[in-house]
């Protein structure tokens, strides 16, 4: 079996079947769970705290000691809405549901959540590709607590005991349930990309995924190209990180279409992702699962923001990373979808990015510099005037692009006007004579590799451009111009032959 | 030592005089205990050290000129279903072994601020799963008026404590009668507030859309100022009304002059004992007499009343009481896995009754049988709630038996559930409804039995309620008056 990577019909990952020839699609919904970033927990006043001392954040309420009741958390139901308009979703009168099952790290052995009817439904979330993924659903839930084995082996099984930290448990999370209508492994890493960038943009989330704020399950399935129903589908747990969602849909896909390809069937189950041997292994099969006996948690009333509440929401919406990106293509003259766009986006300099184009700077070099040049830290300091004024430069010949780079760096560092810094620096343009004497020099001076340049192959001829380039960029201090010296090399080239 | 009055309203003015001290009343009622509850077996714990400290401290105040409240040195007993910070909360279960909850419930709090003296936790059926208190892990509760019989349940201990003179006062929880019940079968007033009138943080919850925390008394009077310091908004209850305590004592005294009173036709037929229905009948004439205007009404749903109940009730307890698995509180068996574990400490901390209730709940809401039971149970809820709207368009209250008979004797239906379960088939439609209720002692049975007659209301309809109660306990027969 081979993966290729051509997109079919846009951005389709298709497995490709040595043995038959056929193709496979992949089908994929994320459901992303994350912490809301509130200073205490769902249903009770303790703080929402990470990485602190075991069980000190905790309270009847939280530990669900007999007697104890659950008041919501009104500053939750202002995030959870915040991210569902954020996710175009309409917001919903909901309700708090038990579901029911045994588990040491829940303390009352159900975990309250929203079921039958949740905040926030019905949403997208546009990717910068362009592809539109439905939101399902954003609702509100409880965390659990942490258990960690102990002794033995260490793992759950063969460990001597087994200790609960309670200070996760009902913290605020909103599970938000996509669609599946990501193609490939790499759309579901911008998925999660564009996802956290709302999350922060709302103020909902701090979306680390590396410190559990954002956990990713994938929902995957295969089906023949051109086939319109879903196939079966594995969930799979347990990334911890991008790279293991992209990691782990691939290698799904890959296994369910062996399984389907050898005439078996696929079992819906849970499946974990394993880091470290890079695969998946099952978990708990879904035929044989439990049965959460979900019913309307009667410690709770129904769920009924006013519509005036929801107005004030939207009419705070901080604008949203697609509209941003929008913005920016427009006043740049670039696509949506161009990388420079997105990073800007992505990096929060899009406002620089603008307040430079506005100033006179050319809108692709500002966002090509954005792209290469800055980074998100310490950059959105820069001052937009001489930033276009730099980029003019460059545009105008006066500065080659190596010393802009130069320059720009040099500018966050002092802020001082990019013409004094080139002065000072001995930046100035070199008259093509200049640069010719400086080429021909070179080339004297190494006889073998040149002749090994004009009459080489394109592998050696690349090395050797490297090679003489980096020679006459030393020589220059830096100041010729990259584009004018290939230009130069090749044209000494084609006499030489 | 001079006399102690047997009311709260007496015992409170006395002490707040400073005629009476909270210690003198504390003494005299702890004597009692002493005397009698070995055998009546009310209390599963009476807090003789930290009551003597609060009558200390009501006396103390009273010394320096201050009011200790309306409750001032008025000795009172809490179901042991409710939280009391450091003091073993037990729900009379095995399982809840050595736990002391660190907080105390809403409730404790506010009988406490008012100046009463927290005497003892009382026995209850297991969870409050019962209408007998012999499902008590701690042995039955006796009833006082003749200890061959049962005192009702779940809150028998807390009826059987105010029957006893162990206290004027107690607290209970009613879930589908658990404290009209009892109230009735021990000859002593009992009532269920409105739903979310009462707080129910800190009552450890057996079904909680249907709990409901309440007093027990000898008088009308003495409920109506006990549920007047425990009622009010509770920001720790998201159930709780956002509306300030309703005046009960100021309009006790006004009468039923006009009230329209409805008689329930489906609960005074088949299954209720003639002398119980008999005893209704004389209290609805008593009404009557008392200017009231009796009606018939039909209240066609509360007949699925008690089948709707025991759906929705086991449903919300086989989920409330799945904490209690071992892993941090209570009892724990050990197992060589957690889910082993769960299991043995839950095999050997529950009882029966409460075994059969987390079973039939479990069943109730599983995928599959959902809609047939609990979802069913929940329509014919509504169907009841919309059955109340219509009564109470023609009727101001309604009147019923408390429960079918008078007290039963020990043993009589613990081998049939579902006779036991029949019990409440007067007072299970109120919860359902989350209206409130109240049982009145109208005379004896043709056993000499208490009979208790039941006055239901609308949503907070307490204060008329309340002033029909108060007709009814002046026209009453004596308690031990035999019905012929």
């Amino acid at each position: 079996m081979t993966l290729t990577h051509e997109p079919i019909e846009g951005e389709h990952f298709i497995v490709a079947s040595e043995s038959t020839g056929d193709e496979w699609e992949i089908v994929v919904g994320l459901e992303v769970h994350c912490e809301l970033a509130t200073v205490t927990k769902l249903f009770c006043g303790c703080p929402n705290m990470f990485g602190d001392e075991p069980n000190t954040n905790v309270c009847p309420v939280c530990l669900g000691l007999p007697g104890s009741l659950p008041v919501l958390n009104e500053n939750v139901v202002e995030l959870a809405m915040r991210l569902g308009r954020a996710l175009q979703c309409s917001v919903e009168p909901s309700v708090f549901a038990r579901k029911n099952y045994f588990y040491p790290d829940m303390p009352k052995d159900y975990q309250v959540t929203q079921f039958d009817r949740p905040i926030n439904v019905d949403g997208w979330l546009d990717l910068p590709d362009g592809t539109r993924v439905g939101i399902e659903r954003a609702h509100i839930e409880e965390d659990t607590g942490k258990n960690s084995h102990a002794g033995g082996s260490g793992r759950i099984h063969g460990a001597d005991y087994s200790l609960v930290d309670y200070n996760r448990a009902g913290v605020p999370l909103v599970e938000i349930v996509g669609r599946p209508h990501i193609r490939h492994p790499e759309q579901a890493k911008t998925y999660i990309d564009e996802l956290r960038a709302i999350l922060l943009t709302t103020g909902a989330s701090d979306a680390k995924m590396e410190e559990g704020s954002l956990r990713v399950d994938a929902n995957v399935s295969v089906r023949r190209v051109g086939d319109t129903e879903l196939g079966t589908r594995c969930e799979v747990k347990n990334l911890n990180s991008l790279r293991s969602l992209g990691r782990a849909i691939e290698y799904e896909a890959r296994r369910q279409v062996d399984l389907l390809e050898s005439g078996e069937r696929i079992k819906q189950e849970t499946r974990h992702w394993d880091e470290g041997a890079g695969r998946t292994r099952a978990g708990r099969s879904k035929e044989e699962a439990e049965d959460y006996r979900y019913f309307q948690e009667p410690d709770l009333v129904p769920l009924v923001p006013s519509a005036e509440w929801i107005a004030a929401i939207d009419a705070a919406m901080p604008p949203l990373p697609a509209a941003r990106r929008e913005a920016l293509a427009v006043a740049s003259g670039l696509a949506v979808t161009e990388s420079g766009v997105v990073i800007a986006v992505q990096r929060d300099l899009d406002q620089l990015a603008l307040a430079t184009i506005a100033a006179g700077g050319d809108g692709r070099r500002v966002l090509t510099h954005v792209e290469h040049n800055l980074s998100g830290e310490g950059s959105a300091g820069l001052d937009p005037a001489t930033f276009a004024q730099l980029v003019g430069l460059e545009l105008g010949g006066q500065l080659t692009a190596t010393q802009v780079k130069t320059v720009l760096a040099e500018m966050l560092v002092s802020g001082r006007a990019p013409d004094v810094i080139a002065a000072e620096l001995g930046f100035e343009a070199m008259d093509s004579s200049e640069l010719e004497g400086v080429v021909d020099g070179l080339i004297a001076e190494s006889p073998e590799e040149w002749s090994d340049f004009c009459t080489g192959d394109d592998k050696k001829r690349a090395k050797l451009q490297g090679f003489f380039t980096g020679k006459i960029m030393k020589a220059t201090k830096g100041q010729a111009d990259g584009k004018a010296v290939a230009v130069l090399l090749e044209s000494r080239r084609v006499e030489s032959l | 030592m001079s006399a102690i009055p047997s009311t709260a309203i007496e015992i409170a003015a006395a002490v707040r005089s400073g005629s009476l001290s909270a210690r003198e009343v504390l003494d005299d009622h702890l004597a009692r205990i002493d005397a009698r509850d070995g055998e009546i077996n009310a209390f599963n714990l009476v807090m003789v050290d930290e009551a003597r400290a609060a009558a200390a401290a009501v006396d103390a105040q009273v010394a320096a000129g201050e009011d200790p409240g309306p409750l001032a040195g008025v000795p009172l007993a809490l179901k042991d279903n409710l939280c009391t910070h450091g003091i073993p909360t037990t729900c009379s279960s095995r399982i809840l072994e050595g736990w002391r909850p660190p907080y105390d419930a809403t409730v404790v709090q506010r009988v406490n601020a008012a100046g009463a003296i927290s005497i003892g936790k009382t026995n209850l059926d297991e969870f409050a799963m019962g209408s007998s208190t012999e499902n008590s892990a701690f042995g039955p509760t006796r009833n006082p008026r003749d200890t061959s019989r049962v005192p009702g349940g779940s809150s028998g201990g807390s009826a059987a404590a105010v029957a006893a003179g162990f206290a004027p006062i107690s607290l209970g929880s009613d879930t589908g009668g658990s404290i009209r019940q009892p109230a009735a079968l021990c000859g002593v007033v009992g009532v269920k507030p409105t739903y979310g009138l009462v707080s129910r943080y800190g009552l450890i919850a057996f079904a909680s859309s249907l709990d409901q925390i309440g007093p027990f008394s000898t008088t009308v009077a003495d409920s109506a100022l006990l549920l007047e310091t425990i009622a009010g908004y509770d920001g720790r209850d998201s159930t709780s009304i956002n509306a300030p305590s309703p005046s009960l004592i100021e309009s006790l005294g006004e009468g039923v002059d006009g009230l329209r009173i409805g008689f329930v036709t489906e609960l005074m037929g088949e299954g209720i004992a003639p002398d119980v229905a008999a005893r209704v009948r004389q209290a609805a004439d008593a009404l009557a007499a008392a200017g009231a205007q009796i009606g018939e009404v039909s209240v066609p749903a509360a007949a699925f009343g008690l089948s709707a109940y025991y759906l929705i009730a086991p449903a919300e307890a086989s989920s409330n009481l799945a904490r209690y698995d071992g892993v941090r509180y209570g009892m724990r068996v050990d197992a060589p896995t957690t889910a082993e574990m769960n299991a043995a400490t839950r095999t050997a901390g529950f009882g029966d009754e409460v075994k059969r209730r987390i079973m039939l709940g479990t069943y109730a809401l599983s995928a599959g049988y959902y809609d047939a039971y609990y979802g069913k149970a929940l329509k014919v809820r509504t169907l009841i709630v919309r059955d109340f709207e219509r009564a109470y368009a023609d009727f101001d209250l309604l009147i019923t038996p408390t429960s079918p008979t008078t007290a039963f004797k020990f043993g009589d239906k613990t081998a049939d559930p579902l006779s036991m379960y029949l019990n409440d088939i007067c007072t299970i439609p109120t919860n359902l409804a989350g209206h409130p209720a109240v049982s009145v002692p109208f005379g004896g049975g043709a056993d000499g039995m208490p009979v208790g007659v039941q006055l239901l209301a609308p949503a907070l309809g307490e204060a008329t309620m309340f002033r029909a109660a108060a007709v009814l306990e002046s026209a009453a027969p004596a308690l031990d008056e035999v019905w012929s």
